[in-house]
């Protein structure tokens, strides 16, 4: 069983309206590996670079965010869920 | 009418038509309402509003709106307070408070975002409007949207403080609690967006929404006669109303409204939520999310969208960022109330504590003036100083005993050399221990 990739709106013209996708990979980086693979439009949209994750996305690996974990070296195993979300504003 | 030219965004430049979008296509980056300055400036002048009531919407031809049909006409215009009795016991010369915990109708800031964001939602011809909120804004999004004829759809923490959550069902709101904190509300609200296709006032109304945050720099600067302070201080949750006082100030200057006296920026958080405070003092600027944990709830945001701008903003207008515990959030509750009358949040709290260890420190000049943004009302937080409430004596309905009640605590009442103004723990004297007392 493989990751599960939810992915925004604001990135489903580069996905032709795709909402989600399965995945396989090692960690967190081989999933956004694979994205960008998939999806040519997708590279350089999340990450920079020298790889590091964009200010502005957010990343979430089942309940955490990346940022608190270990960013794309973070492990990833079958089952889990990836969330991708632009920051949004406080309230 | 409109003077607004389209969305930019704030990290690569490209640009948008007014939509409901928050987010750049090509980088992610937020996107920031733009305006024709130049046109503005030949007509729009201090004299172009003198006559207009007293509320935020005197200064519309710098809000996002198009027609003429405002939601929330009497939103702002609240006191900007000169706080002489503060400002002694902080050391300070000329001090202000900007008092958003009289705002209306929800008695904090967030009713002036949330009044461009309903106007915006009208225009948009959306009929359901949310946010995901740590309660001010759940209070302004039920109380403006129910007024104004939208459903609503409301998501906070389930474990929010009683009185934000009655100040938003009472309005016959939808709310639903969510099992998390503001991060993972925000999160889920943010997937909501995406499929109902509702406007959120913080995710797809966002930039219009900030941009109602202005209004309170307006407002100081007119109060102080046209006239920027030099410094302010400000408390920080997501990080958007520092920023947007800031830009307010920007623009009143390149309008000719204000001199050319830059304000330095001072932001203030929760030591047990602090990743604005940490950007500006390690000087990177660069924000690292955290677990919040404090009881300012309103600023427990732990992944701050527009703290990069915030502690942008502080670090190059030469202010600077401090984070204060809990108990020291407590005694700027208390220590505000005791000397300006004025009963502030947590947050406010916060702002007064972080103020004075600011000024102790040095980094706040003590000999200009000071406007400290209070942006909450203390009647939603009772539950976080409950705890430490000055003691009472409960006496029977006889003179005398009156007299003997009195006569035990009036010695307390007498020990500083200006009546009323604490003592140098910055503290009132609690009551003196009696046979009969009662806390809150």
């Amino acid at each position: 069983m493989p990751v599960q990739v939810r992915i925004p709106s604001v990135l489903r013209r580069q996905t032709g309206g795709d909402e989600s996708v399965q995945l396989e990979g090692a960690t967190l980086g081989d999933i956004l590996d694979g994205l960008e693979v998939r999806y040519e439009g997708l590279r350089g949209k999340l990450r920079g670079p020298r790889g590091e994750i964009r200010r502005f996305v957010n990343i979430y690996v089942n309940d955490n965010d990346a940022r608190l974990l270990d960013g794309s070296t973070t492990p990833v195993t079958d089952g889990d869920e990836v969330i991708i979300i632009p920051a949004v504003a406080g309230g | 009418m409109s003077h607004v030219q389209g969305l930019k965004c704030r990290e690569c430049g490209a640009e948008f038509p007014v939509a409901p979008r928050a987010i750049c296509e090509e980088c992610f980056g937020p996107l920031e309402v733009t305006y024709d300055y130049d046109t503005l400036g030949r007509s729009f002048r201090p004299d172009t509003i003198a006559d207009r009531p007293r509320s935020m919407w005197r200064y519309r031809e710098l809000l996002p709106v198009d027609g003429a049909d405002i939601l929330g006409r009497e939103v702002g215009g609240t006191p900007l307070v000169r706080a002489d009795r503060l400002a002694r016991s902080l050391g300070v010369d000329e001090l202000y408070v900007k008092n958003d915990a009289v705002n209306f109708p929800t008695l904090s800031f967030k009713d002036r975002v949330v009044s461009v964001a309903l106007t915006k939602a009208r225009e948009f011809g959306m009929t359901t409007v949310g946010c995901a909120s740590t309660g001010n804004l759940a209070n302004a999004v039920a109380a403006q949207g129910v007024r104004h004829g939208f459903e609503t759809c409301i998501l906070v923490p389930e474990d929010l403080e009683a009185a934000k959550i009655l100040g938003t069902t009472v309005y016959g709101a939808r709310l639903v609690g969510v099992r998390g904190d503001y991060d993972q509300v925000n999160r889920l609200c943010s997937q909501i967006a995406d499929r109902f296709g509702w406007g959120i006032v913080n995710v797809n109304l966002r930039p219009f929404y900030g941009e109602g945050s202005k209004t309170v720099g307006y407002e100081i600067a007119e109060q102080l006669g046209w006239k920027r302070p030099a410094s302010l201080v400000c408390c920080m949750a997501g990080g958007s109303l520092l920023t947007k006082i800031g830009k307010a100030f920007d623009e009143l200057q390149r309008l000719g409204f204000v001199d050319d006296r830059p304000t330095r920026l001072y932001g203030a958080q929760a030591r047990g939520c602090n990743p604005i405070v940490a950007a500006v003092q390690d000087g990177t600027g660069e924000i690292r999310p955290v677990k919040a944990r404090t009881i300012a709830r309103s600023l427990a945001i732990g992944n701050p969208a527009d703290g990069y701008y915030a502690a942008r903003a502080i670090r190059q207008s030469g202010g600077w960022a401090e984070d204060v515990t809990d108990g020291e959030i407590v005694e700027g509750i208390r220590l505000l109330a005791a000397t300006e009358g004025i009963f502030a949040e947590t947050a406010g709290g916060v702002t007064v504590a972080a103020a004075r260890k600011l000024v102790a420190s040095g980094r706040l000049p003590r000999h200009e003036s000071i406007v400290l943004v209070i942006t909450g009302n203390g009647l939603k937080t009772t539950d976080a100083i409950a705890a430490t409430a000055p003691l009472y004596p409960i006496i029977e309905p006889r003179l005398e005993a009156f007299e003997t009640s009195f006569a035990s605590t009036a010695d307390l009442s007498s020990g500083s050399a200006l009546p009323g103004v604490l003592p140098s723990s910055g503290l009132p004297a609690p009551a003196a221990p009696h046979s009969s007392v009662r806390t809150l």
